[in-house]
């Protein structure tokens, strides 16, 4: 059974009705990585907000399972709970609620899903601890609020960290690895490979502009996504091919086939 | 116009007491009388009292009241109290001071903390000089009536070069039967060079509706250090009505937090007057409300000295239909050069039917200065609740936190932890505030200035 199986997605913006995602087609399998690069606007964040919950978008038609279920019939937080997680594009600032009290709550609701034994104060902190070893985070950071206060790329740090503390069965990167320097880069990429690599269950989507991410984190399944549609996939090589030539030739290509 | 209202139902036994029968007294009554009788009740037709209708007390024929409130009154004070966290304690009970339950403390050189009473029988001269001096009943009607109707009330005195390390709680609870009213008096004087905290805290029973109507003075002498907390609790029936104004000596540092959660309506005017150079304010406020609560606040930063800050941060949390009103008012005039004077009013709106009625006003009359004045009011921002549940945190949970947040920027700026107390026990059992979110000291900050 795949881990995510989407279908014929279509989704749009409640309201303003622009239809965004136009028939997507995709499936993860447990254990793999995936790589979705796209031109800006054909879709690949939304496709991710859309998986999460995110309800600016609704969805037309299409499905979407995830470890069985039907993903679209759950509330963001029950995707959470099921084991999805969203690497936000725009990690959002919380001004006033600490990162602490905020990760604790949302582990423990993971857990209780689950049937697990909730994490005392003690036994999180030994969690997160760790986690924060693997990904060289201050020890201040736990205590702050949200997000606030740090730079775009350390945002996009803290999304992984949260990733590693969260743990999820399905990581969906959305643009990880813009505004990171080589080695805060590297040390990302460490962490997702870390979480990959801890369960053989554990599958992750990125979503990049660019090549340079893959060969950190390389991918087993690189898609193209151009005008709400993933139109093509390839293997890693497809990636440095569409570094090297751009996105027109497949446009040519699809166009040729249709 | 309406006359100074006669007491409902007194005791044969009473006579003007000692307080009444005393010439100040006197005289501070009639002053309120004769101006309470030129301007009447304030009506919505008058600009500054336009978005608050007081029809219900001005038609509702409340009477002084006069019970001692027995056994709800010791429980509401047992409730209320800061015990052994207050340097002194004053607890009033429908108005009139009880010492039975009351700490008089010991300030020792510090300074003295009286009930008014006992403050005109020791410092007649100087209860002359300032009982009445600065809240000017001629621009509030309320503060007349109030004033036409004063009683007792608690007199601080903080000595020359004191520190006054533990608050000052002045604690007044409402245990009266309906339609009956209270004139709480407050002075407090801060000597020269000195600091103290001091906190009033309006508290009442529920259902019933009863009108605290508050005078509140503040005089501080040159470089004297204020920290003042007003936690209005009444009961939810109740009308709270009150006049704070503070005079600022030249170098002089206030700070207030006014806090507001209970009452049907609220009303409250701080008014602050720099009247030297270099005296600093700051105004912290915190509406929580819901039901169908209407909360008013309306302060006036008078600048009339040079090199003066002041800074204000209003909050709301509006739940329910409720509605809350803020005008803040700058006045720079003239000669008040380089005045910086920032003024920020948030609110949070949790539901479609609560309403943010935010005002600036500025008047400036001076040509080097900073004014700035910056109002939002929203929703919860759905970005951030989506962050959090995102994570697997429950949709409500994230609202809390949400709204926590918002009201702990306020909070954490409190000094006095039994107050922050009230505010996070009321969160709690509202807002579904969690035990470990509570702000302790270490996780205090001290933000003067925005």
């Amino acid at each position: 059974m795949p881990l995510l199986e989407v279908k014929n997605l279509h989704a749009e913006v409640v309201g303003g009705g622009r239809k965004i995602l136009k028939g997507v087609n995709l499936t993860i399998n447990k254990g793999e990585i995936h790589a979705i690069m796209g031109k800006n606007g054909s879709g690949k964040s939304t496709l991710c907000q859309v998986l999460a919950g995110r309800e600016v978008y609704e969805v037309t038609e299409g499905t979407a399972t995830f470890n069985g279920k039907d993903l679209l019939d759950l509330a963001p937080e029950e995707r959470a709970r099921e084991g999805l997680f969203l690497g936000f594009q725009y990690p959002v600032e919380i001004p006033g609620v600490s990162t602490s009290y905020f990760l604790k709550a949302a582990v423990n609701e993971v857990r209780k899903h689950k049937g697990e034994a909730e994490l005392d104060a003690m036994q999180f902190l030994k969690l997160v601890q760790e986690k924060m070893n693997l990904l060289g985070m201050d020890k201040s950071f736990m205590n702050r609020a949200v997000n606030e206060g740090f730079s775009g790329g350390e945002k996009k740090r803290n999304e992984v960290f949260q990733m590693a503390v969260c743990d999820p069965l399905l990581g969906l990167l959305d643009e990880t690895d813009s505004g990171l320097d080589i080695d805060a880069l590297k040390t990302v990429s460490n962490g997702v490979n870390a979480i990959h690599r801890s369960s053989p269950d554990k599958a992750i989507l990125l979503v990049t502009h660019y090549q340079r991410l893959l060969d950190y984190i390389v991918p087993d399944f690189v898609h193209v996504m151009i005008d709400g549609r993933i139109v093509k996939t390839g293997g890693k090589d497809l990636a440095l091919e569409l570094e090297a030539k751009g996105y027109d030739w497949v446009e040519d290509e699809i166009g040729a086939a249709v | 116009m309406t006359m100074a209202l006669e007491p409902k139902g007194r005791s044969e036994k009473s006579h003007m007491t000692a307080t009444e029968m005393h010439g100040v007294i006197a005289n501070l009554r009639r002053r309120g009388a004769d101006a309470f009788a030129k301007q009447g009740w304030p009506t919505t037709k008058m600009e500054e009292w336009r978005d608050t209708n007081l029809s219900a007390i001005a038609t509702g024929k409340f009477a002084p009241a006069t019970s001692d409130g027995g056994a709800a009154a010791v429980e509401l004070a047992k409730r209320y109290a800061f015990g052994a966290e207050a340097a002194v304690e004053l607890v009033f009970i429908n108005g009139r001071f009880d010492k039975a339950l009351s700490n008089l403390g010991q300030l020792g050189n510090a300074g003295e903390v009286l009930a008014l009473n006992a403050a005109l029988e020791k410092h007649p001269a100087l209860l002359e000089k300032h009982l009445g001096a600065y809240a000017d009943v001629n621009l509030h009607p309320l503060a007349a009536l109030s004033t036409s109707h004063v009683t007792d009330g608690a007199v601080v005195v903080i000595n020359k070069g004191a520190t006054v390390a533990k608050p000052i709680h002045l604690l007044f609870l409402s245990v009266a039967e309906d339609t009956t009213a209270t004139a709480p008096r407050v002075l407090v004087i801060a000597g020269e060079n000195s600091e103290s905290s001091v906190v009033e805290t309006y508290a009442g029973v529920d259902g019933k509706r009863y009108h605290t109507n508050a005078v509140t003075e503040i005089y501080a002498e040159k470089h004297a250090r204020i920290d003042h907390n007003k936690l209005q609790q009444e009961g939810n029936a109740a009308y709270h009505t009150a006049l704070m104004q503070v005079n600022l000596s030249e170098h002089a540092t206030f700070i207030s937090h006014s806090t507001s959660i209970g009452s049907k309506l609220t009303r409250n005017d701080l008014a602050v007057f720099f009247g030297g150079e270099y005296a600093e304010a700051t105004l912290n406020g915190l509406v929580l409300a819901g039901g169908d609560q209407h909360i008013d606040n309306h302060t006036l930063l008078h600048h009339e000295k040079a090199n003066c800050p002041s800074h204000e941060l209003y909050k709301h949390v509006l739940d329910g239909n409720s509605t809350a009103v803020f005008k803040g008012k700058i006045f720079v005039q003239k000669d008040a050069q380089k005045t910086d004077s920032k003024q920020t009013s948030k609110s949070l709106l949790l539901t479609d039917t609560a309403y943010m009625n935010s005002q600036p006003a500025l008047e400036i009359y001076a040509d080097d200065v900073k004014c700035t004045h910056g109002s939002t009011t929203g929703p919860i921002d759905e970005n951030a609740v989506f962050y959090l549940v995102s994570r697997g945190v429950s949709l409500a949970q994230a609202r809390h936190l949400m709204t926590y947040a918002f009201a702990a920027d306020i909070t954490r700026r409190i000094k006095v932890a039994p107050v922050r107390a009230r505010i996070e026990d009321f969160m709690a059992a509202q807002h579904g505030l969690p035990q470990d979110l509570r702000i302790t000291e270490e996780a205090r900050y001290d933000v003067k200035l925005l």
